[in-house]
């Protein structure tokens, strides 16, 4: 990257009404302005997704703070995403009782129903594929989340129903995410 | 039993609103504090009741909201109390059952803690992943707000309280206290070097309580029913009752609200309905990811403390992972240290360099490329990072607890992941 | 006093202190990363652990952080004990598994504190096998280079950048074993003291990237303590000298002074003394108005020629040593003597040096600032005049934190908790000032006023603090209050806006706020290295005030001789035109060829800072002297061999008997009442520790007798420095001598910087050797105000003077940049790159009034002088005032408070965008939702 680059994407920060609405509802109750700072990388997260460099600078501008404090801050967290993830992300499971429960494989079957590793967005952007530290629902391992979806009890034919015809989806089925477990 | 915590969760595990859980004695303890109990009296009681924490240290109770200053010697300002909903500990499932199906009963919990040591402001800092129960609890506040249980007049008694539920953005150390406080504040959730403790100086410098759900959760009941009812409740040392779980190979894993001092044998093959089929118990962590295993001559044991503290493990969150015969103690290990790994904040050296190397070295066995002098590495790996400290929190010697108590326990099954070059339960 | 017992050894230690602290003050070696002795403890490392035990009979023992336990009376520890010493060996093999091991290609190689600690807790053998982690590194500017690969994760440098020297572009990001210390993204490091990260840094991840550009190790290093010409402030600083270059300049501790720190132009902006640029040989102008190279003696006689006879003058200079200036003064009488000021300059000069002699007030050393609670800064920005005044105020404000520490029993050792305890509250810090200043954001209060605005709301606070006008000016009964309830008010002004109302009023304000028992602090930054001492030359024979450039101008001597001095900084063209005209020979000397030189008739290659010695006089009025790292090169001399020289081919009655450094100084010292005591600046030439000089080469200084093999089989003889008690040798002790010859620290074991804790009589306290320097002005009571005829006058002067402005005028204000103010280190490439061009500063009202932003051009019309100028918009200008770049080349020619207009220029051409991202304003949020956009009222 040559320095002049470098330089010249640093000018634009965006940051939406709602999205600066939001924020300054956090901002009511905290003391100090960068109090609010994992709230509103929160907040816009929500909306976009993600988090982006124009975003974090945004956000830093906001809460008067530099982008250097909100990095550090924005790049600690799991569930802060500081690259494009897909319209849902997968938190899948790896910890210890959904292990022993024979999560290993059936990630292997999601990676390769879904195409992707850990890290790695579909072609078709719908899915993110994470792992997550235990998901608090280990009576019903091996679990996952799918957007704001819990799935417990996962297996071959679970994972089929979720994913299995994700790569030949058109367009319209973008729509039809995984049918909620709810807490059941 | 009587079921005390889990008496407004139904099989169905719907959540109880305002009106259900007042038509069940809800808060029924909030009224009385407010009109006949000054905060010392409600200090006293608990102190009396002998609850211990449940978020995993079991530390007194009553004694840790002691230490909080009054006004003339921390100055005027707020006062904080959090409950601590992050729940993150491998293999703990309980803190998510009382909050998705009785919110009321953990809100009014911190309506008297909070009363009780003088804060004005609460939070339910809740991991990020609960979405359901950061949604149930959100809507019991607005409940609360609603019938004049939360605001600037607390059912009229002139006490002023808000409320407010901050999900996290998800690190298992914001469950670590001062990592918390520190997540709160909008930082990087390192922990806080102790002293000062929080109790003196915690949230914005503030005096905080940090407790978790399920210990909040009693303080009602407490209040309500008094300090030597919940005495009795316990059948051992401890006072109470607890939830506790099972996951694993087991028929029937769960989370149940049994008496302190259950013995583990019953929580096992009674509530969890014994190993399945083809699985024989090999070992077990009684209180989730960072305590040590035990085995089958623990088994009779009572879940108190003390009594698991002497067997040399801890109670923890007293949720237990079942491992079996079929599954490798390695690569359970493993696959703790490296959740530890990855969840280390990286501020002090022995875990954040120490746990990797570990899980390094660990990974070589599993995967058959082990030698012999690993195992002292391991050793060494255990004595250095393992011990209360030795790290700035106790995040690596929780993380050290399963191998420590592995090598104790299941030696050999390294030894033949060594000399046979392979895992020999693959 | 409490007693503890380290390995059963008895140690009285200081009370409040922490066992680290504890076992480094009894010469014990504990190793350790994360704590810093100014920066306090964070427990991060692990690294200085040691085994507690709880009493005589507990065997076992814990292990516990020396750096954050605080020694209790009785205590217990085990430093040497296996348990204790096998804890610190498994910490530095886990902090070596993923570092790269390239100490050979690594600048910190030599004198790297993880290699020091890694030797001295006995780590050799790796067992680790995994991968290591890389990362990427990252551009920080033309100072610092990254390594991040080498980083052990102490957060030392997040602690130092962003809490102690409050920068806001560097911290930690990420997290487990993939933390990373780097900026948001690539650029230049805005902070002006980003260089003591190198210094910070136990390892090789940042360093000094123009060093690394002609590198040398530490032991390869030849060294001389000297005293940084950079500002006022007078760092004391170490710089290292190999193959007759100067390599680098590394801090020099001195407890008063500087600390452990220097601002980037102190640390990087020497480079001129390598330049191209430099004279080296003497030079008699042509005809054809090209020099003529001619050897020392026959320059010698030429001047001795011109001058005899015939009626001198000289022209001092304010970035000369003392010594040097005293010589140029006695050559020609006071009668014939500027000291080298601007006609504007002059009278301010002679003020501060009156203040420093007469003023009831305290002047503060720097570390006596950080004591201060209280602070009011008038008129300057502090952090781009004198920036190392700058760090020390940012941690006068944290006063208030260690008094609530305090409160709750917190020692102030415990950073982390001190701050999460105090976590903005600061102790009250108010900024007067036209413009920004770097300061603002730890300011309690920022006031925009014009600089004769300023002078008068002095005399509101002067008013207030005597009770005489309440009410009328509420803002200066409110300062007056602040200031009135504080233990340690510090009042901080400067000439940087050439206003004497300012200094007077904050002379004033200190007054008035002395009481009989408590004298309030007040500290004038000025501009130059010794602008102290000329201004005392100045003003101290008793015959004559001396001369001004102004009356040189008008009455023209035979021959000037101009001294260390550009004179196009303080003269217009026109008058240099006529000063330097046929009609006066002009014998100037230097180092750095410069329009003077241009227009002598001789010049003289002067020696720089690093090739000679004398004493600066800095702002405080301490006299320090440098000393020579090594020996000026081609026919280069220091300017007051130069002047003895003339002076004994001149026969001059009272230079020619003097032969030797020592002898100036005490003919100095003899000269007038303020410099009595400047021998005592530092030991004389005869100083001897245990019979030998004091080394400027290491023990193991490498290749002496090959290093110019190259050029040479003979070996040469190492000089032989007859002035000063250091040698050009690596014989003799450098242990515990005077302070003042120290030129670098080196201890068995303790390669690195971290050395120094070995010349400390106690962590963070002065060195064993005493404190280097000596006051020549102390503090009297009898009060600047009551005697100044300046100040008497001050307050109607400024009324009268009060400027009356047309529409569309502006009034000039000078803004001067810690890079490109100052007229030497601009001459360092990686500082030129850094100060960038000419600038005119604006508010963003008047930015938007002529529809333009930053880096847009503007033409500043001024009289018939029309400049065009590259624009910088500021968050807070004071009404009517734009500012613009001081000591720049392209604006020398603007005077403060002339009135100006402005127009956007059409035809500019924008520079390729600034690197500075603070010199950037960052445009507001886009908007994304265009129905609500043009309500426009949803955010602001
Ligand atoms: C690494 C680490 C993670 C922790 N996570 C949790 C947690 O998720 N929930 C919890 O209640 N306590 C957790 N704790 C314990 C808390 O620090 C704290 O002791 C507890 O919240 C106090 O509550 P109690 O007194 O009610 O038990 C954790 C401790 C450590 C060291
Ligand atoms: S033990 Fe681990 S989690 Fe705790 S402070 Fe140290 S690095 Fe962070
Ligand atoms: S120096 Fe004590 S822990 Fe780092």
């Amino acid at each position: 990257m040559s320095k002049s680059q470098m330089i010249q994407t640093d000018v634009g920060s965006a940051l939406s009404v709602d999205e600066i609405a939001e924020i300054d509802a956090e901002l009511a109750h905290v003391p100090y302005k960068s109090g609010a700072a994992i709230d509103a990388l929160k907040i816009v997260q929500a909306k976009r997704g993600w988090v982006s460099d124009e975003s974090l600078r945004g956000i830093a501008k906001h809460l008067d703070m530099s982008a250097e404090e909100l990095e550090g801050i924005a790049t600690f967290y799991n569930l802060i995403y500081r690259r494009p993830v897909g319209e849902k992300v997968i938190l899948f499971c790896d910890s210890v009782s959904c292990w022993i429960s024979g999560c290993d494989d059936i990630k292997s079957k999601i990676s390769k129903l879904l195409g992707v590793d850990y890290g790695e967005t579909t072609k078709d952007n719908l899915y993110t594929l994470l792992p997550v530290p235990c998901l608090g629902a280990c009576d019903r391992a091996p679990v996952m989340m799918v957007g704001d979806d819990l799935v417990t009890h996962l297996d071959d034919k679970k994972i089929k129903e979720l994913f299995g015809k994700v790569k030949t989806k058109s367009t319209s089925s973008s729509k039809a995410g995984p049918k909620s477990e709810g807490s059941q | 039993m009587e079921k005390v915590l889990t008496r407004n969760i139904g099989f169905d595990q719907k959540p109880t609103d305002l009106k259900a859980y007042e038509a069940n004695g809800g808060y029924r303890g909030l009224r009385k504090a407010l009109a006949d109990m000054s905060p010392k009296d409600c200090q006293d009681l608990i102190s009396d009741s002998k609850l211990r924490g449940r978020g995993g240290a079991g530390f007194p109770t009553g004694m840790k909201w002691s230490f909080v200053p009054g006004e003339d010697k921390c100055g005027p300002g707020h006062k904080y109390l959090v409950c601590n909903a992050d729940e993150m500990e491998p293999g703990t499932f309980k803190d998510r059952l009382l909050m998705e199906c009785d919110p009321h009963q953990l809100i009014e919990g911190m309506i008297l803690a909070a009363y009780t040591i003088g804060a004005d402001i609460s939070y339910v800092f809740i991991r990020g992943e609960y979405v359901l129960a950061i949604q149930r609890l959100r809507d019991a506040l607005a409940e609360c707000y609603a019938a004049g249980l939360l605001g600037d007049n607390v059912l009229g008694s002139g006490y002023k309280l808000d409320m407010y539920v901050h999900p996290s953005a998800g690190r298992y150390i914001c469950g670590e206290e001062t990592a918390l406080i520190n997540a709160l504040e909008g930082k990087r959730a390192n922990p806080r070097a102790k002293p000062p403790f929080p109790q003196v100086s915690g949230l914005w410098g503030r005096p905080t309580i940090v407790n978790n759900v399920e210990t909040l959760c009693n303080i009602p009941h407490i209040i309500d029913r008094g300090a030597e009812w919940f005495k009795s409740l316990g059948i051992g040392e401890d006072a109470g009752t607890k939830l506790f779980g099972v996951s694993g190979k087991v028929n029937n894993p769960g989370c149940w609200e049994l008496p302190m001092g259950t013995p583990i044998r019953e929580i096992i093959e009674v509530h969890a309905g014994g190993m399945q089929e083809g699985y024989q118990l090999k070992g077990f962590l009684p209180g989730g990811g960072s305590t040590d295993f035990l085995t089958h001559e623990h088994l009779d044991l009572a879940m108190d403390y003390n009594v698991i503290g002497a067997a040399g493990s801890r109670m923890g969150t007293g949720t237990m992972i079942i491992l079996d015969d079929r599954t490798c103690p390695v690569g359970m290990v493993l696959n703790l240290i490296r959740f530890f790994a990855h969840e280390s904040c990286g501020f002090c050296t022995p875990c954040r360099e120490g746990l990797p190397w570990t899980r390094q070295v660990l990974q070589d066995i599993e995967d058959g490329r082990g030698q012999p002098e690993d195992l002292e590495t391991l050793a060494y790996q255990v004595n250095y990072i393992g011990a209360l400290g030795n790290t700035h929190c106790a995040l690596a010697p929780g993380a050290m607890e399963p191998l420590q108590s592995a090598l104790k326990y299941f030696y050999d099954d390294f030894k033949q992941h060594i000399s046979s070059g392979r895992c020999p339960y693959h | 006093m409490p007693t503890i017992f380290i390995d059963g050894q008895e140690l009285q230690v200081k009370d409040g202190e922490n066992v680290l602290e504890a076992c480094l003050n009894a010469g014990l070696d504990l190793p350790y990363f994360c704590w810093h002795p100014a920066m306090g403890s964070i427990g991060s490392c692990r690294q200085c652990a040691l085994v507690q035990y709880q009493n005589e009979d507990d065997s076992r023992g814990r292990i516990i952080m020396g750096c954050m336990t605080p020694v209790t009376e009785g205590a217990r520890f085990s430093l040497q004990g296996d348990k204790a010493k096998e804890f610190r060996e498994a910490v530095v093999e886990s902090l070596m598994l993923n570092h790269p091991h390239d100490c050979p290609v690594c600048a910190e190689g030599g004198e790297c504190h993880l290699q020091d600690m890694t030797v001295m807790v006995g780590h050799s053998q790796r067992r680790y096998t995994g991968q290591k982690n890389t990362y990427r590194n990252q551009y920080l500017g033309p100072l610092i280079h990254h390594e991040m690969n080498r980083c052990i994760t102490c957060y030392r440098c997040e602690r130092y950048y962003k809490d102690y020297a409050g920068g806001k572009d560097l911290g930690a990001q990420a997290s487990h074993d993939h933390l990373y210390f780097g900026r948001h993204e690539e650029g230049v490091l805005e902070s002006e003291f980003s260089g003591n990260l190198v210094e910070v840094c136990p390892t090789g991840v940042f360093t000094d990237k123009p060093f690394l550009k002609q590198y040398s190790r530490k032991w390869d290093l030849q060294s001389a303590p000297s005293i940084c010409t950079g500002c006022a402030v007078g760092c004391n600083i170490a710089p290292g000298e190999r193959y007759g270059k100067l390599k680098r300049v590394h801090n020099r501790y001195n407890h008063e002074v500087n600390g452990y720190f220097l601002c980037d132009r102190g640390r990087f902006g020497s480079g001129y003394v390598n330049s191209d640029a430099r004279l080296d040989y003497a030079g008699i102008k042509k005809p054809d108005d090209s020099f003529m190279a001619v050897h020392q003696q026959q320059a010698l006689e030429t001047a001795a020629g011109w001058i005899k006879g015939k009626k001198v003058a000289a022209i001092g200079s304010p970035r000369a040593s003392l010594e040097a200036n005293y010589l140029l003064r006695e050559m020609v009488g006071a009668k014939n003597f500027a000291a080298g000021f601007s006609d504007t300059e002059a009278p301010l000069m002679s003020a501060v040096a009156l203040i420093l002699k007469t003023t009831k007030a305290q002047i503060p050393s720097i570390k006596k600032i950080e004591a201060a609670d209280a602070i009011l800064v008038l008129g300057e920005d502090v952090t781009n005049t004198a920036p190392r005044v700058a760090l020390a105020l940012r941690q006068s404000v944290r006063n208030k934190s260690f008094e609530l520490a305090a409160q709750m029993g917190l020692p102030q050792w415990q950073d982390a908790a001190v701050r999460n305890l105090a976590q903005d509250q600061r102790s009250p810090m108010i900024i007067v000032s036209a413009m920004d200043t770097k300061l603002d954001d730890v300011a309690s209060e920022c006031i925009s006023l014009a600089p004769d605005q300023i002078a008068d709301l002095t005399v509101a606070i002067v008013a207030a603090l005597a009770n005489q006008a309440s009410g009328n000016n509420e803002q200066a009964n409110q300062i007056a209050q602040i200031l009135q309830s504080a233990k340690n008010p510090l009042i901080v002004t400067g000439s940087s806006m050439l206003n004497l109302g300012i200094i007077d009023g904050a002379v004033a304000i200190a007054e008035a706020l002395c009481t009989d028992d408590t004298s309030a602090m007040l500290s004038v930054c000025v501009p130059e290295s010794n602008s102290i001492g000329a201004a005392l030359l100045r003003s101290g024979s008793d015959d004559a005030i001396g001369l001004t450039l102004s009356d040189l101008v008008n009455n023209a001597p035979d021959v000037l001789l101009v001294m260390e001095n550009d004179l196009e900084r303080r003269l217009s063209p026109d008058e240099m035109h006529k000063l330097m005209g046929k009609g006066t020979k002009v014998i100037s000397m230097d180092m750095l060829e410069n329009p003077t030189l241009g227009a002598s008739d001789m010049v003289l290659p002067a020696a720089s800072y690093a090739e000679s010695q004398g004493s600066l006089v800095n702002m405080e009025g301490r006299a320090q002297r440098y000393f020579p790292v090594f020996e000026p090169t081609a026919e280069r001399l220091p300017s007051w061999q130069w002047l003895l020289k003339l002076g004994a081919i001149t026969g001059h009655k009272a230079l020619s008997k003097l032969n030797h450094f020592d002898e100036v100084v005490a003919a100095c010292a003899n000269s007038q009442a303020e410099f009595t005591d400047l021998a005592r600046a530092a030991p004389d030439n005869s100083f001897r520790d245990r019979g030998l000089k004091i080394p400027r080469q290491t023990h193991r200084y490498s290749g002496r007798t090959a290093m110019n093999a190259g050029v040479s089989v003979h070996e040469p003889q190492q000089p032989h420095d007859t002035e000063s008690p250091l040698a050009y040798s690596m014989e003799g002790l450098n242990r515990d001598q005077p302070s003042s010859l120290t030129p670098f620290v080196w201890s068995p074991g303790w390669n690195s910087n971290q050395a120094l804790q070995k010349f400390q009589a106690e962590v963070d306290g002065p060195l064993k050797g005493g404190t280097a320097g000596q006051h020549l002005v102390v503090s009297s009571t009898m009060g600047y105000t009551a005697i100044s005829s300046l100040s008497k006058g001050a307050s109607q002067q400024v009324k009268s003077t009060a400027v009356k402005m047309q529409p569309h005028q502006w009034q000039l204000v000078p803004v001067h940049r810690v890079h490109g103010s100052d007229e030497l280190s601009v001459n360092t490439d990686e500082i030129a790159e850094l100060a960038g061009c000419a600038f005119v500063a604006l508010g963003a009202v008047v930015a938007e009034k002529l529809a333009v932003t930053d880096g847009d051009g503007v033409v500043l019309g001024c009289g018939d002088t029309q400049l065009s100028l590259e624009v910088k918009v500021l968050r807070r200008v004071a009404k009517n005032c734009v500012g613009y770049s001081a000591g720049y080349k392209e604006t020398l020619a603007l005077q403060p408070a002339t009135l100006v207009t402005l127009t956007k220029d059409a035809k500019w051409q924008r520079r390729e965008p600034q690197l500075i991202a603070s010199d950037r304003t960052i445009p507001d949020p886009i908007i994304l939702d265009p129905n609500i956009a043009k309500g426009g009222s949803a955010h602001v």
